[in-house]
C-alpha cells in the first residue's frame, strides 16, 4: 500500500468517512469477549444471512459499560440509533427481525443515551420508561402498561412504541421517561403525568418544563471520545471518522517541538498514572537533555487491582494512544518508542501490534513520516507480572532485560533513562489526551477541571456498585456525583460504606466525605490518592480489616524486595494485620502498625513502598474502631465476624458431591501426560 | 564545585558527590547499612534517610548527589525515629545469633543496633530457616544472616566478574544465593572470598578451621610449622586495633612461636624462590623463544581457578611455578625433614594466609601433594589467626620481637611486595633483568606497576629488548587484557605483553578475603604502603640474592627449573566446567 | 575506586550488536550443550540479544509451560550471559516458574472487584477440589495449576475465572467447578497432546 501523504490525511479532514446508512457495532473488548461477545457477533451474522439483511456488521471496542456486557449499537435507517445491553446469541434473530424490520425496540436491553434532549425535535417514535427510585418494587411494567393504554385511547399505538429500558442513566429520580428520537426526558413521572405526556409531548410536540430533565450528563468524554465509536482493528475507520492523525500532522508540519510542548502547558495536563507531573515538564526535561537518542515510553502496566481504563483504552482506541505517542515523540526528539504491556491483556497487546502494523505499512510508521522528515518507530513489551514495574526505573530495568527494581533517583528517566538515554515515560490515558489537546487546543482543554487539576480523568468504578464501568468525568467532580449519579450507587439498594480510590497505593474515604471533589490535591488531603483511577465501592457489609489486609498483602506480593523497609515492613505490617483479624491483637499493635507505617511510607526507595500504608493508615483513620473491635473482642469476636462474612458470601464450601469427592486430585490414569 | 549546607555547616564538594560522602568531609556521619564506601550505592537498606530543607519526602543519602543551595539535615526527630524503625524492621528479619556468630563484634549491624540500643523483640522475629552453604570449605554462606544489602553480588559480578551470586526472587522472599538451587561448590565460585570481605554481617564468612590446628597443636605426635603469607604482616595489626599498614613480623614470629609451633616459616621466603622459578620460565620464553607469551602468572589460587573455567585457552601460558605457599609447603616437608631429620609425616604445615581460596588450593591437583603428603595441611586466613591470638591470651602487641627459622624463613624486599597488586610483576622483573643481562636494574622499583590502577601497563627496556607488561588486578579488569591478547593472536599480530600479572581481589592480597574486615581502598593503600616500606627497608632486594634461596638451590634443588625443581616445585592447569553440574 | 565496574547496563541499545568477546572460549566448556532447538530458534529470532531476556523467557515459557533450569542455563550460554543473571530474571517476574506448570492454567482474579464480590469462597472452593494449595498450585497428575492474579482489568464481570485463554465472569462456586469439570471432560473425550 503506497504510504500517507500530508495530502492524504488534508482529504480524510475535508471528507470524512461517511457512515454506513444502516449498521451493528459490536463491542469486543476483553470485558465484552468474556461476557459473549463474540459470540452475540457470530450469530449477528448468522442472523445477517438468514434474513437477507443488508446492514453492516462492524466491530468496536468498549463504550465503557461494563455492568450491561455484551454491548451493541445499531444503527436503522428511521429508527434512534441506540445501545442494547445484556445480549445473548439467542436473542440475535429477534434483534434484526424486531429493529430493522419492525422497527420495534427490545424490551429491557435499552441503555438509554447520555445526551439527553431539551427539545423535541423530532416526532417521537419510542418512549423508554424505567423506574429509577424504586424502593418498593420496579414500576416498569406498570408504567409500561399505562402508556400503552394511554397510547391506545389516542390512537397513536401504532406510531409510538414504548420499551423498557436496560437502563436510563438517571437514578434515584422515580419513573423516567426518555422519548426517542430527541432523547427528551422526563424524570419523577407520576400516574396522572402518562396523559400529559402523551397529549402534550407524543402528540403535540411540546416539552414539559415541571418534568424535563436538564442536567446534562456528568460525563465529558475525552479519552474516551473514540472508545466505542471506531474499528479498533481499522487504521482507515480511524482516518476516516475519526480525525485520525490529524493531530499528528498538525504537529508536523505547522508546529515546532517547542510549540508543541507549549501547548500542552497550556493544557495543565499532568500525568495520569497516579503522580500528576505536569506532562508538559516531562517532555521538557527530555528534550532538554543533549543526546543521540531519545525515548518515549507508554506505560500500559495497569498492574491495580480493580483498574481497567488503560486496557480498555489500548484495546478500543490503540491508534490514539499510538498518535499520542508519536506527537510526544516528535516534541522531545526521540525517534524510537516502547509500549510496556501487562501480558494479562492480551487483547490490547494484539490491537497495538496490530495498530503498529497498519501504521508502518502506510508509512505512519519508519522514516520520513507523511514526508516531514520526521522518524518515528515503536515495539511492543510485555510486563512479565511485577506490579512494581509500573514503576518508571523498574519498567526500564524490565525493558532492559533484567530484574525489575526501582533504581535511585535522580537521575531521572528524564536525564539517564533506558539504555541510559534520555526518556520520557507517560501513561496510556495521558497520552490519549494529547491528539485531543492539539486539534482543541490546551485552552479548550483547561477549560474543564478545577484550578490545580484541569481536565478529565477516567474511573473504572467497581465493587459493590449498581453499574460497574467507566466513567470519565471533569475534575472536580464529587465522589458522591460520581458513584451515585452517573454509577447508580450501591448495588442491592444497600448502603454506602466507603469508596476505595488509588488501588494499593490509595485509601478509602468514608461516606461522609464523598462530597469531596476529586483532584489530585483533595483525595491526597484524605489520605488516599488519584492513583491510576481505579474507585472500588464499599458497602455497609464489607470489613475494612479485611480491604486493608487485601490491599496490604496485593503490595507485600509486590514487593520487589530491594529496600528493607518496604521488604520486611510490608511483611510484618501483614503479620500484624493477621494477628488483629484472628482476634490476637495486642493493645500495642495500632501504635506498631503506625510504626511500621511511618518507616515504610519515610524510606522506602520508591512509591510502592512509600504508599503500600496508605490503605492500612486510610482505614485506621476512618473506621479506627473495626480494628479495636478486633482486639477488644477477641477471638470469639473474630470467629463470629468470620461467620457473618460466610454467610454473607453464601456458598463458601464446595457443594456436596465434591465433598464426596474427597481430598484427593484427579485420578492420573484419566489424564494423558 | 557544588555549596550546599549540611546540619548548618556550609560544605564544598565537587559535583557528583554524595550527601553521605559529603556529610563525612564535614564530620557528619550518617549511618547506613548497605552503602560501601567502595561500591555504588544499592539503596537497600533505608537507614541514610535525610531530610532537604523544603522537601516532603526522606532522601537517600548514598544515592543523591548533593546539589546547590541543599539544606540537609541528617539528624532530627523523625529521621531517627524513622532509622530506628527500620533497623527494627531489619533485626526483626535476622537471627539472634550475636554470641556465636563468625562476625561477633566485627558486625557492622550488630554495632548500629547497639548505637541505636534497640530493644529486645520489638517485632517479632521472622527469619526462615535455610540450611548454610558449606560446601566450598573455603567460604561459608549463612542465608538467615543476609539482610540482602546487595554488596556480595556487586562484588561477585561486578568487581570479579565471577558471577557465582546473584539476588533470586521477590518480596520477602528475596534471597543471595547461587543461581538455580546449586550449591556454592557447584557455581563458577573461585573462593575469592571478596563477598566475604564486603558482607556487613556475618552471612559471608571464612570456613573457620582453627579447631584442626589446636587439635594439631595440641598433638604431642606431630610437629606443628607454620608459614606467614607476605600481605598478612601489615594487616593483622588491625584485629588488634593498629593502623592499616603497621608491619608486625617479627611479633609475629614470635607469636606462632608461643603457640606452639615448633618452626615459624616465612612464605616470603618461598614468594622470593617462586621468582627465581618465574623469572627463569619467562628468560626461556621471552629470550629463548621457547614457550608462548605472554607468560602469565599464577601464584593466586582464585585466579587459576577462575582462568580454568573461563579463560583455558591461556592455560599455555600460565606459569606453572607454584604459589609460594605450596612451594613452602613441599619444600618444609622435603628439604627442611631431610635437614633436621624429621619424619615429614609428623610434620602439620599450617600457613597463614590473606586468603579464603588458599584453603580451595590445599588439594586443588596431585601436585599439591607433591612430597608425598599434603604439602600444607591447612590454610588459615588472617582473621582466624587474630581470633587463634587472642584466644591463646598472647599480649600481642606486646611481645619481644621474634626470629623465622633458618633455611625457609630469610626473605628478600622482592619477596615481600608479593602481597601488592603489582608486586609479583615488579619482582620478577628485578631478577629477570638480571637474569637477561647480568645487571641490575638502575631503579629497581618499577612504578608503573604499583598502585590502585585496575590495569597497569609498563615497559622496561631489557638489554635492549622492550619487555611489555600488564597488571590487572579485580578479576572483572582481566579480560581487559586478556581480550587484548587475544584479538592481536587472531589478527596475527605480535602479542601487545609479554609479561602479565593477575591477582583476584581489588589490590592484590592486602585485600583478600580472608583479610580483617572493613576493607576499602584507604585501607588498601595504607597496606600496600606497608608493604613498600618492608621492601625499601630490607638489605636484599632481589629474589636471586636471597642466601637461604641460593642455599636452597645449591644445597637441594640444583638448577632453576631443573629436574627436581619441576618435580617438586610446578603444577599443571586443566580446563574446568563453570557449573559442576 | 575500583575501574570500570562491568555493569550489566553497559549493554548497548538494542540496534547495535552484541559484542561477542573474540575467540573467548564459550560453549566447550559451559553445561554440556543441550539440544532444545525450538529454544535456539526463539534465540535466533530475537537476534541473540541480551536485553531480550524477559520477552525470550516469555516465549519459552510459551512452548515448555515452564523454564527448566537446564534451559535457563542454555539461553544464558546462548545470549553469551552468565547463568546467575538468567535466574536472577526469571525468579523475579510472577509469570514465570521454574517448576512444571500443569497443562491448564486455572487463573482466578483477586482483583478488588473480584475481591468484594467473594472471589475468595471460588478460589477454596477450586483448590478443595483439585486437591491443590497456595504453596502446592498444581495437580500431582499435571492438568491443572490454580493460580491467583491481581487483576485482569474485566471487573465488570466480577468475580472473574480464566481457564486458559477463556475468560469466564460473574462465577459461584459452583459454576467454577463446572468449568473444570468441563475441561476435564473434555480431556477424558479427547486428550489434548
Amino acid at each position: 500500500m503506497n504510504p500517507l501523504t500530508r495530502q492524504d490525511l488534508a482529504n480524510f479532514a475535508a471528507q470524512p468517512t461517511p457512515d454506513p446508512t444502516e449498521w451493528i457495532r459490536v463491542q469486543l473488548d476483553t470485558g465484552g469477549i468474556a461476557a459473549g461477545a463474540e459470540t452475540v457477533y457470530v450469530a449477528l451474522e448468522q442472523a445477517l444471512a438468514e434474513q437477507h439483511r443488508g446492514c453492516e456488521l462492524l466491530r468496536t471496542g468498549s463504550v465503557g459499560y461494563s455492568f450491561a456486557d455484551p454491548v451493541v449499537e445499531v444503527q436503522a435507517a428511521g429508527m434512534p440509533r441506540v445501545h442494547y445491553g445484556a445480549l445473548t446469541p439467542e436473542l440475535a434473530p429477534t434483534l434484526l427481525s424486531e429493529h430493522f424490520g419492525a422497527h420495534r425496540l427490545l424490551d429491557d436491553h435499552v441503555i438509554a443515551s447520555r445526551r439527553r434532549g431539551l427539545v423535541l425535535d423530532a416526532t417521537v417514535t419510542h418512549v423508554l420508561v424505567g423506574d429509577t427510585g424504586a424502593a418498593d418494587g420496579n414500576k416498569s411494567e406498570f408504567l409500561q402498561f399505562s402508556f400503552r393504554e394511554e397510547l391506545k385511547r389516542r390512537g397513536l399505538a401504532d406510531r409510538v412504541q414504548v420499551v423498557r429500558a436496560l437502563d436510563l442513566g438517571i437514578y434515584d429520580e422515580g419513573a423516567v421517561v426518555q422519548l426517542l428520537p430527541s432523547a427528551v426526558t422526563y424524570t419523577n413521572v407520576l400516574a396522572h403525568d402518562i396523559a400529559r405526556i402523551v397529549t402534550e409531548s407524543i402528540d403535540g410536540g411540546r416539552v414539559i418544563d415541571d418534568l424535563l430533565w436538564k442536567m446534562p450528563d456528568k460525563q465529558v468524554r475525552i479519552v474516551l471520545r473514540h472508545c466505542g465509536e471506531v474499528d479498533p482493528d481499522s487504521l482507515e475507520d480511524y482516518l476516516g471518522r475519526a480525525q485520525g492523525y490529524q493531530a499528528l500532522a498538525k504537529a508536523l508540519f505547522t508546529l515546532t517541538p517547542e510549540q508543541v510542548i507549549a501547548e500542552m502547558k497550556v493544557s495543565a495536563l499532568r500525568g495520569r498514572g497516579g503522580a500528576g507531573f505536569p506532562t508538559w515538564m516531562k517532555w521538557q526535561l527530555t528534550r532538554a537533555q543533549p543526546s543521540a537518542q531519545h525515548y518515549v515510553i507508554c506505560n500500559g502496566d495497569e498492574g491495580d487491582p480493580g483498574a481497567f481504563m488503560d486496557r480498555s483504552v489500548l484495546e478500543s482506541d490503540p491508534h490514539t494512544v499510538l498518535e499520542g505517542m508519536m506527537i510526544a515523540a516528535f516534541a522531545m526528539g526521540a525517534s524510537m518508542g516502547y509500549f510496556y504491556i501487562r501480558a494479562e491483556y492480551p487483547k490490547a497487546v494484539e490491537r497495538i501490534q496490530r495498530a503498529l502494523d497498519q501504521a508502518r505499512e502506510r508509512g505512519l510508521l519508519g522514516r520520513n513520516i507523511l514526508g516531514s522528515g520526521f522518524d518515528f518507530d515503536a515495539k511492543i513489551r510485555l510486563g512479565a507480572g511485577a506490579f512494581v514495574c509500573g514503576e518508571e526505573t523498574a519498567l526500564i530495568a524490565s525493558i532492559e532485560g533484567r530484574r525489575g527494581s526501582p533504581s535511585p533517583r535522580p537521575p531521572y528517566p528524564s536525564v539517564r533513562g533506558l539504555w541510559g538515554m534520555p526518556t520520557a515515560i507517560n501513561n496510556v490515558e495521558t497520552l490519549a489526551i494529547v491528539p485531543a489537546i492539539l486539534l482543541r487546543g490546551g485552552a479548550w482543554y483547561a477549560s474543564h477541571g478545577t484550578e490545580t487539576s484541569r481536565g478529565t480523568k477516567v474511573f473504572a468504578v467497581t465493587g459493590k456498585v449498581r453499574n460497574a464501568q467507566l466513567v470519565e468525568v471533569p475534575m472536580g467532580t464529587t465522589l458522591r456525583e460520581i458513584v451515585f449519579d452517573v454509577c447508580g450507587g450501591v448495588l442491592d439498594g444497600k448502603e454506602i460504606k466507603a469508596v476505595q480510590t488509588g488501588g494499593p497505593s490509595g485509601g478509602v474515604i468514608p461516606t461522609p466525605l464523598l462530597h469531596t471533589p476529586v483532584s489530585y490535591e483533595t483525595l491526597q488531603q484524605l489520605g488516599s490518592i488519584m492513583g491510576s483511577g481505579g474507585m472500588l465501592v464499599m458497602d455497609q457489609s464489607d470489613s475494612m480489616v479485611d480491604v486493608a489486609k487485601f490491599y496490604l498483602r496485593f503490595c507485600v506480593d509486590e514487593s520487589c524486595g530491594k529496600c528493607a523497609p518496604c521488604r520486611i515492613g510490608g511483611y510484618q505490617l501483614q503479620q500484624v494485620l493477621d494477628r488483629i483479624s484472628r482476634g490476637r491483637g495486642a493493645p500495642g499493635d495500632l501504635a506498631l502498625i503506625h510504626r511500621i507505617c511511618h518507616a515504610m511510607q519515610k524510606a522506602s526507595l520508591c512509591g510502592l513502598g512509600q504508599t503500600a500504608p496508605n490503605p492500612v493508615l486510610s482505614t485506621l483513620r476512618y473506621f479506627g474502631e473495626e480494628y479495636q473491635a478486633f482486639i477488644e473482642g477477641g477471638p470469639s469476636y473474630a470467629r463470629k465476624m468470620s461467620r457473618v462474612a460466610s454467610v454473607a458470601t453464601t456458598a463458601a464450601k464446595p457443594p456436596a458431591d465434591a465433598g464426596s469427592a474427597t481430598r484427593s486430585p484427579i485420578p492420573v490414569k484419566e489424564v494423558s501426560p | 564545585m557544588i555549596t550546599a549546607r549540611i546540619n548548618q555547616i556550609e560544605v564544598q564538594v565537587p559535583p557528583g558527590t554524595s550527601i553521605l560522602d559529603a556529610a563525612r568531609r564535614v564530620q557528619v556521619n550518617i549511618p547506613t547499612l548497605c552503602k560501601h564506601r567502595d561500591l555504588l550505592p544499592t539503596a537497600s537498606c533505608g537507614i541514610c534517610i535525610v531530610r532537604n530543607k523544603g522537601g516532603n519526602k526522606l532522601i537517600r543519602a548514598c544515592c543523591t548527589p548533593l546539589e546547590d543551595g541543599m539544606e540537609i539535615t541528617t539528624h532530627d526527630r523523625e529521621i531517627v525515629e524513622v532509622r530506628r524503625s527500620t533497623l527494627e524492621l531489619i533485626l526483626s528479619n535476622h537471627p539472634q545469633a550475636c554470641l556465636t556468630c563468625g562476625r561477633n563484634g566485627e558486625c557492622e549491624l550488630q554495632t548500629l543496633a547497639a548505637d541505636f540500643n534497640i530493644p529486645l523483640e520489638s517485632i517479632k522475629r521472622y527469619v526462615k530457616d535455610v540450611p548454610p552453604d558449606t560446601s566450598t570449605g573455603s567460604i561459608i554462606l549463612d542465608f538467615t544472616k543476609c539482610i540482602k544489602c546487595g554488596r556480595c553480588v556487586q562484588v561477585c559480578q561486578d568487581v570479579q566478574n565471577v558471577w557465582a551470586l546473584s539476588l533470586l526472587d521477590r518480596g520477602i522472599n528475596t534471597r543471595m544465593a547461587p543461581a538455580g538451587d546449586i550449591t556454592l561448590a557447584e557455581s563458577p565460585c573461585v573462593k575469592c572470598g571478596q563477598c566475604s570481605a564486603h558482607c556487613p554481617t556475618g552471612a559471608i564468612v571464612e570456613n573457620d578451621e582453627t579447631p584442626s590446628v589446636w587439635e594439631a597443636l595440641h598433638d604431642p605426635e606431630k610437629i606443628c610449622v607454620v608459614q606467614i603469607a607476605p600481605s598478612v604482616r601489615v594487616t593483622v595489626g588491625e584485629a588488634f586495633g593498629l593502623p592499616p599498614g603497621t608491619n608486625l613480623t617479627r611479633k609475629l614470629y614470635a607469636a606462632l612461636r608461643r603457640l606452639g609451633f615448633k618452626a615459624v616459616f616465612d612464605t616470603n621466603f618461598s614468594a622470593d624462590v617462586t621468582i627465581v622459578e618465574e623469572a627463569s620460565e619467562f628468560i626461556e620464553r621471552f629470550v629463548h623463544q621457547r614457550g608462548p607469551l605472554p607468560l602469565i602468572t599464577s601464584c593466586c589460587p582464585s585466579w587459576t581457578d577462575f582462568m580454568e573455567k573461563n579463560h583455558y585457552d591461556f592455560i599455555d601460558n600460565f606459569s606453572t611455578a607454584k604459589s609460594p605457599q605450596q612451594m613452602l609447603g613441599v619444600l618444609a616437608k622435603t628439604y627442611y625433614a631431610e635437614r633436621l631429620k624429621l619424619d615429614p609425616a609428623k610434620i602439620f604445615m599450617v600457613s597463614i594466609m590473606p586468603c579464603t581460596a588458599k584453603k580451595y588450593e590445599l588439594s586443588r591437583t596431585e601436585e599439591m601433594y607433591a612430597s608425598g603428603h599434603k604439602d600444607v595441611d591447612v590454610a588459615l586466613t588472617t582473621r582466624e589467626l587474630a581470633r587463634m591470638l587472642k584466644q591463646s591470651g598472647i599480649d600481642f602487641l606486646n611481645l619481644a620481637d621474634g626470629d623465622p627459622d633458618s633455611i625457609l624463613g630469610e626473605y628478600s624486599g622482592a619477596g615481600t611486595i608479593f602481597g601488592a597488586t603489582g608486586g609479583v610483576m615488579e619482582a620478577a622483573l628485578r631478577t629477570a633483568y638480571f637474569y637477561a643481562t647480568g645487571k641490575k636494574l638502575a631503579k629497581i622499583e618499577v612504578e608503573s606497576v604499583r598502585g590502585l590502577a585496575g590495569v597497569k601497563e609498563g615497559q622496561i627496556d631489557v638489554g635492549g629488548a622492550k619487555v611489555r607488561v600488564a597488571v590487572a588486578h579485580g578479576l572483572a579488569n582481566v579480560e581487559k587484557v586478556l581480550d587484548r591478547v587475544r584479538d592481536a593472536r587472531q589478527r596475527g599480530l605480535e602479542t601487545p605483553y609479554h609479561f602479565i600479572e593477575v591477582m583476584a581481589c581489588p589490590g592484590g592480597c592486602i585485600g583478600g578475603g580472608g583479610q580483617p574486615y572493613g576493607v576499602d581502598n584507604e585501607r588498601r593503600k595504607l597496606r600496600i604502603a606497608g608493604m613498600y616500606q618492608d621492601d625499601a627497608d630490607r638489605t636484599i632486594r632481589h629474589s636471586h640474592e636471597n642466601p637461604e634461596v641460593i642455599r636452597l638451590y645449591e644445597d637441594f634443588l640444583g638448577k632453576p627449573l631443573g629436574p627436581r625443581a619441576h618435580e617438586l616445585l610446578h603444577t599443571r592447569y586443566t580446563a574446568r566446567p563453570l557449573y559442576k553440574r | 575506586m575500583i575501574s570500570n565496574l562491568n555493569l550489566e547496563t553497559q549493554g548497548q541499545p538494542e540496534a547495535a550488536p552484541a559484542s561477542a568477546p573474540l575467540s573467548k572460549p564459550s560453549t566447550k566448556n559451559s553445561l554440556a550443550p543441550a539440544p532444545f532447538p525450538k529454544v535456539a530458534l526463539i534465540i535466533e529470532r530475537h537476534g541473540r540479544k541480551p536485553a531480550r531476556l524477559v520477552p525470550i523467557l516469555q516465549e519459552v515459557q510459551e512452548e515448555y509451560r515452564y523454564l527448566p533450569p537446564d534451559i535457563l542455563s542454555y539461553v544464558a550460554r546462548s545470549l553469551n550471559i552468565a547463568p546467575a543473571r538468567v535466574f536472577g530474571v526469571a525468579t523475579f517476574y510472577a509469570h514465570f516458574a521454574i517448576k512444571p506448570k500443569g497443562k491448564h492454567l486455572v487463573r482466578l482474579c483477586d482483583g478488588t472487584a473480584c475481591h468484594v464480590k467473594d472471589s475468595v469462597p471460588i478460589l477454596d472452593a477450586i483448590r478443595f477440589r483439585l486437591g491443590v494449595t497456595e504453596a502446592q498450585p498444581t495437580t500431582r497428575d499435571l492438568l491443572f495449576t490454580v493460580e491467583t492474579v491481581a487483576c485482569l482489568g474485566a471487573c465488570g464481570l466480577a468475580p472473574v475465572l480464566v481457564v486458559d485463554d477463556q475468560v469466564y465472569g460473574a462465577m459461584t462456586p459452583e459454576k467454577a467447578l463446572a468449568v473444570l469439570e468441563s475441561v476435564r471432560e473434555q480431556e477424558r473425550k479427547e486428550p489434548s497432546p
